[in-house]
């Protein structure tokens, strides 16, 4: 936790070993060569009087090894004026010639001898060293809490929390979480809504630490915080609305089974770590981030529970047609996440269709009453099909298009249905609309996704929110490591 | 608690994981003393009837001496565009922004 800057190298050979090493014993005539012909420097990781008379430095805080990244004993390494010009790992004779400019060095050694891992760099130690040696590479403000605060406590206290406790984010947790990811903590990943704050790679590891997101998540929760902040997903409007949608993140590609989310039983419930967390650590995004909170810009009326976290995987696998993000335009093999803008998920019980027809039919009627029955096109929506319900359409051949054109058909909606007063009903579409009949959803606005439990002839819908230029239209955004 | 750039003495250290705007609480404006003379900006945020409170506001400003300027957001579900805050910022000492809902 200290402020350590990166102490200079010496000029000439500088040599990292340590004594538990046969390869740093095997060379140990060689640098008593180099210590006599050249300039060398020798740092010892685990026992300064090794090797024997060589008056090498202690270096068993391992300060030098881990600032200069040495991740194998034996290196050595040619400076020149506190600026690395070289290195080379293990014994390997012509690299230290190269190196040190000396012709026949260790003439009685084998060619070649492979070293060790360094001390700085073992697992034991690893993550100690990074907060020791690395914690100011992050650049959030430091806060203390007082020696009678609860951490736990003291996180609700300050607003951060979404009203369940958060995983504290100390140094050695987001230093830990940040190792998920190539890319530098300074990076900008997005501009956050309604503050529209810059959110650095840390400050999402951060939230992603306090959201209990393993590190292997933090991919994906990048991902999904670049893609709610587009001008497209418009993150802004969908926390501004009063209606009760946020943020839906569907993932597809190979990340779902390595970082093993659930999209089979329960997929939209409790119990899955992944599912539960990135999902939570968007929200956190845009409430600590973005300052967006309920009953401040989040206008919500009633809001609804995915608003905590809501993020589960297709099951691509078991599906009997292509995935949701390869109709969004993504390549196969390509891990992405899918942000929809969505209410809760109701179910569609229907268990006695076994014709496509039938059940399309079943589907259609659940999804006119989204929204409003005789509310029309304004909302895209999600249907998720499950597995007994898609065997239906697998076994009479039908793909993923004829389901949505018939869908499409079925919810062609004639006028007098819909308008204002129809049915003893004040809402609905104005009497001067000049169409016949009013598709549910446009074109493109009902998304299929392939999940759930193997047990139950179900599906479930995911109603929308306002799409469009001035609403929120479904993103996808590629997840890289 | 206390706050700094650098890490503190204390039993538990945080990472900041807000965007840092309201730590140490950030200072407002002095309410302008009066309104007469003052440039007056107010943003229709563009939901319907908004129009109709912003005409009525507009009339007891310039009754009390303010020199009303109007502006608009392009639509309610977005930000302000920062073209129409900057000249906001620019060319007035206060803003109404009025919700009609």
């Amino acid at each position: 936790m200290s402020d350590s800057p990166r102490p200079p190298l010496p000029s000439g050979l500088v040599a990292f070993v340590k004594r538990d090493c046969p390869t740093c014993e095997l060379v140990v005539p060689v640098l008593e060569r180099l210590a006599g012909d050249a300039a060398l420097t020798i740092y010892c990781q685990d026992d300064p009087s090794f090797p024997e008379g060589a008056g090498a430095v202690d270096d068993t805080t391992l300060e030098r090894s881990w600032h200069h990244g040495i991740e194998t004993v034996p290196t050595l390494l040619a400076v020149d004026e506190g600026i690395e010009r070289a290195r080379t790992e293990g014994w390997d004779r012509e690299e230290w010639e190269r190196l040190s400019g000396l012709s026949e060095l260790g003439a009685e050694l084998p060619a070649f001898r492979p070293g060790c891992g360094s001390l700085s760099v073992d697992p034991e130690h690893a993550l100690d060293l990074a907060v020791r040696f690395g914690a100011d590479t992050m650049k959030s403000r430091r806060v203390a809490f007082a020696a009678q605060e609860d951490e736990v406590e003291a996180a609700f206290e300050r607003g951060w929390t979404d009203g369940l406790p958060v995983v504290p984010p100390t140094e050695r947790r987001v230093l830990a979480m940040l190792q998920g990811t190539r890319r530098k903590p300074d990076e900008v990943v997005a501009v956050v809504p309604p503050d529209l704050v810059e959110c650095t790679v840390e400050k999402v590891a951060i939230n992603a630490v306090m959201a209990g997101c393993r590190p292997e998540y933090l991919p994906v929760v990048l991902a999904a915080v670049e893609a709610a902040c587009t001008e497209q997903f418009n993150m802004h409007g969908l926390l501004a609305t009063t209606m009760p949608a946020g943020p839906v993140i569907i993932v597809n590609g190979p990340i779902r089974r390595a970082i093993g989310m659930n999209s089979g039983r329960n997929v939209f419930g409790q119990g899955n770590r992944a599912n539960s967390t990135i999902g939570r650590a968007l929200q956190l995004v845009v409430r600590n981030v973005g300052g967006g909170r309920p009953g401040e810009v989040d206008r919500a009326t009633f809001g609804n529970p995915g608003k905590v976290s809501f993020c589960f995987a297709e099951d691509e696998e078991g599906s009997p047609w292509g995935p949701l993000s390869a109709d969004l335009g993504a390549e196969p093999g390509v891990s992405t996440v899918t942000l929809f803008p969505g209410e809760g998920p109701r179910i569609i019980v229907d268990q006695l269709s076994r014709e496509p027809e039938s059940l399309a039919r079943s589907y259609a009627a659940n999804l006119r009453t989204l929204i409003h029955p005789k509310l029309v096109l304004a909302f895209d929506c999600v249907l998720a099909i499950g597995p007994e319900h898609a065997r239906v359409f697998r076994e009479a051949g039908w793909s993923k298009a004829q389901i949505t054109d018939r869908l499409h058909e079925l919810l062609l909606i004639p006028k007098e249905e819909l308008v204002q007063g129809a049915g003893g009903i004040t809402e609905g579409i104005p009497p001067e609309v000049p169409a016949p009949a009013l598709p549910k959803f446009r074109p493109g606005g009902i998304l299929l996704v392939y999940c759930g439990g193997d047990a139950g002839l179900f599906s479930t819908m995911i109603g929308g929110w306002v799409t469009g230029d001035t609403g929120s239209q479904t993103t996808l955004r590629e997840i890289r490591p | 608690m206390s706050v700094s750039k650098q890490a503190t003495a204390g039993p538990y250290v945080v990472l900041d994981p807000t965007g840092e705007r309201s730590l140490p609480i950030r200072e407002r404006l002095a309410r302008p003393s009066t309104l007469e003379g003052l440039d007056l900006a107010l943003l229709d945020i563009s939901k319907a009837r908004g129009d109709v409170f912003m005409d009525r506001l507009e009339t007891l400003f310039a009754e009390r001496g303010a020199r009303v300027k109007r502006f608009s957001k392009p639509t309610f579900t977005k930000p302000a565009p920062p073209d129409v805050r900057r000249q906001i910022a620019e060319e007035c000492a206060a803003v109404v922004e009025a919700l009609a809902d």
